[in-house]
């Protein structure tokens, strides 16, 4: 197991950061299978270390682009809970005004420029922000959240090496859930590790446990330092699993079928990062269990509240749909 | 004799015959094979035909259109898939500059006997990424064929003509339409590309659609029956080649025309149709050509949205009516 060398303040944010995203999207699972939320919805229930560990050792100033499974690097990144549930029900009061929905996410006040539909679509716009923050002469850094079957996308080689030619401050997060869909990462590539990839690039491709989130905490951190410092990009690829299906909903679609083996399936569970941390906090003595226990009770309840706030909000009026379409 | 069927189930077997048929016939595509498509028109091929024939690609579109139209340069017919019209966009290279150019390009050296099935459309509250219908884009660039069926019928006998034309064809189906039921003959057929359909005939008004909108059209159609407006519904098949003969003959018939369609209105088919109208049969209408569109705005997920973007039969009642009537000023 990881020796602990994250102060206790940030294990505690990363614990916390990760059981918003679990309690968020567990509660969001139960309301697309009850038909209340339109259109796709893809969870990032086993997911949570890698958006929380990445974002933990980000400033709020810095960008992310994440993809198509997005809720969970919104609330990483600091997202407004309220508001992502009103955008998932479609609602005025949503980030997006209820036109971009669960697949579609942004919020710009921190640095989140927005869930991406197309697979592959995000990585050239993460570059572009890194571009930006070169020219601007800050020392903010980008980050792309990406998947396993994204990386064989032409724009994933097409930004990873404009980054490195260009030293860009990316860093480039690559969510090996194993799975494009329902097709294994293993068939669609000749390789395991996405990681050795960054050699073509000239860049340092690292492998991180992603069911570890002090694990990716540290990668970050040090893929983090050397964007700031003007040394270029990073690949980290997180090994990870989802624990739900592709998208919600998924189940009838398959029609029975299953494509995950068992021993896969037992493999996640001993490795659910939520509860992996909590052993670490409390083998640690970082705080009482009676404390950990009103946290969740806490996040719980903003859950609740959200569902509440997006069912009470008005539906998008008619007249708002030809708004913020020009600038 | 005829049963019925589904549309994703009539194209399923159109593939199932072509590969039976034809050797040189593959299918190619992201997670077509263990699971069917998203959409299941595959289903089952995987067993029938092994997976060298039922190919599954990695997350590639550029890759694997353009490896299509580099095998159906060289002897093979593929049969590709793109889960989402949308992603034609990641795939533009292959299809725009590479498929529709390679046969004018080479002084007629070369032939690109590609199908690209792809599914459009809105109505499921995917959101602005997964909703678009794009064929304008597609028919506007000259060198490729582009047939949108509305029916199982049309679905299988299309597709079949599809994979032997020698030229490439993007297939575009509708996500709504997957699940619609329709009678297929037993015994093997064809139809001809770039013939349209009348799907109703009538005396009054045209409606001239194609894809999900014939399905509203003819329910606008049976509705307004009873108002006594006779309504002809001519559904186009295919947009290139176009069937101008069959567009002019209903347009000089009726003497009235709404175009219909789930695109965008801005440069869409709506206006090719009217402008062909207008050039052709002027002397003939008895009003302007109308057209019934979706809005110009990227497809919002909000339910409410959404259905106030697309147009919905009360739109095209609309648009009938208006040119039934004295004012031609109603919209
Ligand atoms: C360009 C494009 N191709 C295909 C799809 C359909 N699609 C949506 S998610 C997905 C799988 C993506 O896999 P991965 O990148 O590993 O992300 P994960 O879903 O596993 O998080 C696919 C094929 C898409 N949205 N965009
Ligand atoms: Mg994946």
């Amino acid at each position: 197991m990881h020796i602990n060398t994250v102060s206790s303040e940030k294990t505690l944010d990363l614990y916390t950061r990760m059981l918003r995203i679990r309690r968020f999207e567990e509660q969001v699972g139960t309301l697309f299978g009850q038909g209340q939320l339109p259109g796709f919805v893809h969870l990032y229930v086993g997911e949570e270390a890698v958006g929380a560990g990445v974002c933990a050792a980000l400033r709020d100033d810095d960008y992310i682009v994440s993809t198509h499974r997005g809720h969970g690097h919104v609330l990483a990144k600091g997202g407004d809970m309220n508001r992502m549930m009103a955008e998932l029900f479609g609602k005025a009061t949503g980030y997006c005004k209820g036109k971009g929905g669960s697949m579609h996410i942004a919020d710009f006040s921190i640095g989140m420029l927005g869930a991406c539909g197309i697979v592959g679509g995000g990585l050239p716009v993460a570059v572009g922000a890194g571009l930006s923050a070169w020219y601007r002469g800050t020392d903010q850094v980008s980050v792309s959240f990406f998947g396993d079957g994204a990386a064989n996308e032409g724009s994933f080689h097409e930004s990873l090496n404009m980054a490195s030619a260009m030293k860009l401050p990316v860093i480039f997060v690559c969510e090996n859930n194993q799975y494009g869909e329902f097709t294994p990462a293993i068939k669609a590539m000749n390789i395991r590790d996405i990681a050795d990839r960054a050699a073509g690039y000239g860049i340092p491709g690292v492998i991180v446990d992603g069911t570890d989130a002090l694990a990716m905490y540290e990668a970050a951190e040090a893929a983090v330092a050397r964007a700031r410092s003007g040394q270029g990009p990073t690949l980290i690829e997180a090994k990870t699993h989802r624990k739900g299906g592709h998208a919600e909903g998924e189940k009838a679609f398959l029609g029975g079928g299953e494509y995950r083996l068992p021993e896969e399936l037992m493999a996640m569970e001993a490795n659910d990062p939520i509860a992996k941390l909590h052993r670490i906090v409390m083998t640690s003595n970082l705080v009482a269990s009676d404390d950990l226990e009103e946290l969740d009770q806490q996040i719980t309840q903003a859950v609740v509240d959200a569902v509440a706030f997006a069912r009470s909000s008005p539906d998008p009026a008619l007249e708002s749909l030809y708004e913020d379409m020009w600038a | 004799m005829m049963r019925e069927i589904y549309y994703n189930q009539a194209l399923r077997e159109a593939l199932h015959e072509e590969m039976n048929r034809d050797p040189c016939v593959f299918v190619m595509g992201e997670d077509i094979g263990l699971y069917g498509g998203v959409f299941k028109v595959t289903e089952g091929l995987l067993a029938a035909f092994g997976p060298q024939r039922v190919r599954e690609t990695p997350i590639s579109e550029n890759g694997f259109v353009g490896a299509a139209v580099g095998a159906s340069m060289t002897g093979m017919r593929p049969v590709v898939e793109l889960m989402f019209a949308d992603f034609a966009y990641v795939a533009a290279d292959s299809i725009f500059n590479q498929a529709a150019k390679m046969r004018s390009m080479s002084g007629g050296r070369v032939t690109v006997p590609l199908v690209i099935r792809t599914q459009q459309g809105g109505g499921r509250g995917n959101g602005a990424q997964h909703s678009q219908s794009l064929e304008a884009m597609f028919a506007h660039i000259p060198g490729i064929k582009v047939v949108l069926p509305s029916t199982p019928y049309d679905a299988k006998g299309l597709l079949k003509s599809a994979i032997r034309d020698e030229n490439p064809v993007v297939f575009i189906e509708h996500k709504l339409l997957y699940s619609t039921r329709g009678l297929v003959p037993d015994d093997e057929y064809t139809l001809p590309i770039g013939q349209a359909d009348i799907k109703r005939p009538g005396s009054d008004v045209t409606i001239i659609t194609y894809s999900r909108c014939v399905l509203q059209a003819l329910a606008v159609a049976t509705q307004l029956a009873e108002e006594g407006i006779d309504v002809e519904v001519l559904d186009l098949r295919s947009l290139v080649p176009l069937d101008r003969n069959s567009v002019l003959a209903s347009a000089r018939k009726t003497g009235r025309v709404v175009v219909v369609h789930e695109a965008h209105r801005f440069c869409g088919v709506g206006a090719e149709i009217a402008a062909l109208i207008q050039e052709e049969a002027w002397d003939e209408l008895h009003a302007p050509v109308r057209r019934v569109t979706a809005k110009d705005v990227p497809i919002p997920v909000a339910p409410s949205l959404e259905q106030a973007v697309l147009p919905q039969e009360h739109d095209i009642m609309a648009a009938v009516r208006c040119l039934m009537s004295d004012n031609k000023n109603c919209s």
